[in-house]
């Protein structure tokens, strides 16, 4: 078989399937070990949605559910660069976030926590990276929130993501955290993540992103899997 | 803009989707008004030809209940075996998007439900039968899993096939989709196990 064109999974950055502190893998998580697939054009390619996916307020969820006013709590910006193992940047990739309001609250309605709904504010935001590989959103600073995982559990304060990359191989959902959260250790969710790569799902605050007057910054840079060095030989 | 010449650090890693994706990522299915849908489980248009057909199922945990807040992404060939993608030399300009994405909180059997098309057989991916590339995700899966769904009536090519020729003998039947007629046309029918005797292959790629 030719050499893969893509870099694997990398199973030292990624948690495991099962990880009994957080008690839904137990039934979830897949028993059997994954299955080696070749590559092919199943998997070299995958849904390309460019800047014409998003429109003008998608990117900005202090506006994007505004009724009569705008949302309650701390105004951020969250930025940074999507990019490949190599570190070349990744452009018109499609970036989809949604998150609890300020007061930690969910709109789902499957969410039962006692904290207000902000009638001004879902969540729920896109965009698509720049030439640079750039993505940019405004939002407010999602609350902790309860959980039935464990007695008094919370989740620290978080931005869900959602990437796809060049191909289905490198799609990607995962959670962004925010610097210096006293619950991170007590977090059964980024506790599935081994040590050594979990720094790299909590942003850095951002002086540069910061706007004056304005809203906190927070840089948050996301790196997909790569390709590799070496240039197959042959069309798949 | 700040500086962002950072050097890469490295795979971020994965976390789960979570119980509460539904506005963000599916908002139409869900009755959110507020972003409009990249993707539903409605993959056909005009000008897509093809066979149409329904792809239904369940998302089994290890006790066996239907599990009702998965994500599940389907990703497939058009009926000639294109893929819409830059990397397919003969997708380019393929009008078949061939991208679903439904969550299984609406149905009240919390099955998944796509209206889409037979994809057809690729012809750069050498002796593979026809198949649809399935992505799952649920809140209690840290990673996302990946699959196939083969189609039952199609044991020619799904013999010749050298995906369904590795797997154990045994196994090979998990990704196979049942062939039903009903009253609203050809459906096939494949549940996905999470665990137990009839676990679904996932593979890593
Ligand atoms: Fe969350």
């Amino acid at each position: 078989m030719m050499q893969k064109t893509q870099t694997a999974r990398d199973w030292t950055s990624h948690p495991s399937y099962r990880h009994a502190p957080y008690k839904s893998t137990a039934l979830r998580a897949p028993s059997k070990p994954l299955t080696p697939l070749p590559e092919g054009l199943s998997e070299l390619t995958g849904p390309v949605y460019g800047h014409d996916a998003v429109m003008g307020l998608d990117s900005d969820m202090t506006k994007n559910a505004a009724m009569n006013g705008a949302p309650l709590g701390e105004r951020i910006v969250v930025s940074g660069v999507v990019m490949g193992e190599d570190g070349k940047p990744l452009p018109n990739t499609l970036v989809e976030v949604w998150q609890a309001n300020a007061a930690g609250r969910y709109v789902h309605t499957a969410d039962q926590h006692d904290a207000p709904l902000d009638p001004n504010f879902l969540g729920g935001g896109r965009c698509v990276t720049d030439a640079n590989g750039v993505y940019r959103f405004t939002s407010v600073k999602p609350g902790a929130y309860p959980w039935g995982n464990h007695h008094n559990a919370w989740r620290p304060a978080h931005v869900h993501f959602s990437l796809f990359g060049p191909s289905i191989a490198t799609r990607l959902i995962t959670q962004m955290y925010f610097p210096g959260d006293p619950l991170f250790e007590f977090d059964p969710i980024l506790g599935g993540v081994p040590e050594s790569s979990r720094d790299r799902l909590v942003s850095e605050f951002s002086l540069d992103l910061t706007e004056p007057g304005i809203a906190l910054g927070y840089r948050f840079d996301i790196v997909l899997r790569g390709r590799n060095q070496t240039p197959f030989e042959s069309a798949p | 803009m700040s500086d962002f010449q950072n050097p890469a650090r490295g795979q971020t890693p994965s976390q789960t989707i979570g119980p509460f994706f539904a506005y963000g990522l599916t908002p139409a299915q869900y009755g959110y008004g507020h972003l409009t849908a990249i993707a539903t489980g409605s993959l056909i248009g005009e000008g897509v030809e093809g066979q149409r057909i329904t792809l239904a199922g369940r998302v089994l945990d290890g006790a066996g209940e239907a599990i009702s807040d998965a994500m599940v992404e389907i990703w497939q060939a058009d009926s000639q075996g294109r893929y819409s993608h830059p990397a397919d030399p003969g997708g380019r300009n393929a009008p078949f998007v061939g991208f679903g994405r439904v969550g299984t909180g609406t149905d009240p059997g919390a099955r998944f439900l796509f209206e889409t098309i037979q994809p057809g057989a690729v012809p750069g991916d050498a002796d593979q039968a026809p198949h649809i590339n399935v992505i799952l995700f649920a809140r209690g899966l840290l990673n996302h899993l990946y699959t196939r769904v083969y189609f039952a009536d199609q044991a020619a090519a799904n013999a010749q096939d050298p995906v369904l020729a590795a797997l154990p003998e045994d196994r090979r039947g998990t990704l196979i989709a049942e062939r039903v007629e009903t009253p609203a046309g050809v459906e096939y029918r494949w549940d996905i196990h999470l665990q137990g005797d009839k676990e679904t292959v996932f593979f890593d790629l």
